[in-house]
């Protein structure tokens, strides 16, 4: 435990104990870079515990499993609406959609949906809109929301057009 | 910001209303998320304080600011591209790169490519759709990070 948490700060103490020298020291470029992180870092103090409060909620509220239960019946525009439903409640990495992509396909997703799904968990994670709209604002989430949407809808159009019909995915 | 603070106060109190228990337990959960990325934001945090030091701001201006056209698109789609940044950590950095001068445009490049394209997992990627597909979906998605950040950049004038 102890180990994990030194790894994981070791930057982190790093950059404290170069503050700290250069405070020492008298070393005026540190002493500079340090106030850049206290001002960058007061502009995200307050914002944080609320975003990830929020994210906390978001988690235990929303039912997953009963949206899951919606995909894979028919591959036509209700189709593409649970999709980007189901892929906007999690939020992660986009490897992580991979896994699902894999299901989804195995359900009988298609490939057009599919890619849908991989464009809307990479953009539209629900969790995250309240960083984008703490950190930039509603105008930008908002214009970024609607004209992602409208990207990965035509690439979802453009793959299954290229991929073709014997278009599989592997369990990776 | 305010928008956020009331937000996050209404659903704290309906939750609260409606169940206890599963409130706390949400509580938890996104207190433990965000002792896990603390350190990868501070690591972030430090590079950039460090980066602004370095490199003046007049500087970052003429190359990513509103006027920088092409080559800052570019570069932003590149370095999104190849970059792994959790969104978590990535809106922070985001928001302190348009306090220092960068263009609308250039933020949403580098965060779209940053979640959409995947070079770095490529090969994962790969495993899952196959050469075809994966190269494909990743080239379209590129182009679309820079589609979508220039549409921005046109209500930013």
């Amino acid at each position: 435990m102890k180990k994990k948490l030194l790894r994981d700060y070791f930057w982190v103490i790093l950059f404290a104990v170069f503050v700290l020298g250069s405070f020492i020291f008298g070393f005026e470029p540190g002493k500079m870079i340090y106030a850049n992180f206290r001002q960058f870092l007061a502009e995200i103090v307050i914002l944080l515990p609320l975003m990830f409060l929020l994210i906390g909620l978001f988690d235990v509220w929303v039912p997953r499993e009963k949206i899951e239960r919606h995909i894979g019946h028919g591959s036509g525009p209700s189709g593409m609406f649970w999709v980007i439903l189901l892929a906007t409640v999690q939020p992660g990495p986009l490897y992580g959609a991979f896994p699902v992509a894999y299901i989804l396909f195995k359900k009988g997703a298609s490939a057009r949906n599919i890619f849908i799904y991989l464009g809307a968990f990479s953009c539209m994670a629900i969790p995250m809109y309240a960083f984008e709209i703490g950190f930039l604002g509603v105008k930008f989430w908002f214009l970024r929301f609607t004209f992602s949407l409208l990207v990965f809808v035509s690439i979802g159009f453009i793959m299954e057009r290229y991929v073709g019909k014997d278009f599989k995915i592997m369990a990776g | 910001m305010q928008i956020l603070i009331v937000a996050a106060l209404i659903c704290l109190v309906l939750s609260l209303i409606v169940d206890r228990k599963k409130t706390f337990t949400g509580i938890k959960r996104g207190a433990k998320m965000f002792l896990t990325l603390l350190p990868a934001l501070l690591v972030v945090l430090s590079l950039v304080s460090i980066f602004i030091y370095l490199v003046p701001e007049k500087v970052i201006t003429e190359y990513l600011g509103s006027n920088s056209g092409a080559l800052g698109i570019v570069s932003a789609a590149l370095i999104g591209s190849v970059s792994l940044i959790p969104g978590f950590v990535a809106f922070p950095l985001a928001g302190i790169m348009v306090s220092q001068g960068v263009s609308y445009t250039v933020v949403a490049v580098f965060i779209t490519s940053l979640m959409m394209v995947g070079t770095l997992t490529l090969p994962l990627e790969i495993k899952y759709f196959g050469k075809k597909a994966a190269f494909m979906r990743n080239i379209l998605s590129f182009f679309g990070a820079i589609i979508i950040g220039l549409m921005i950049g046109v209500f930013f004038r």
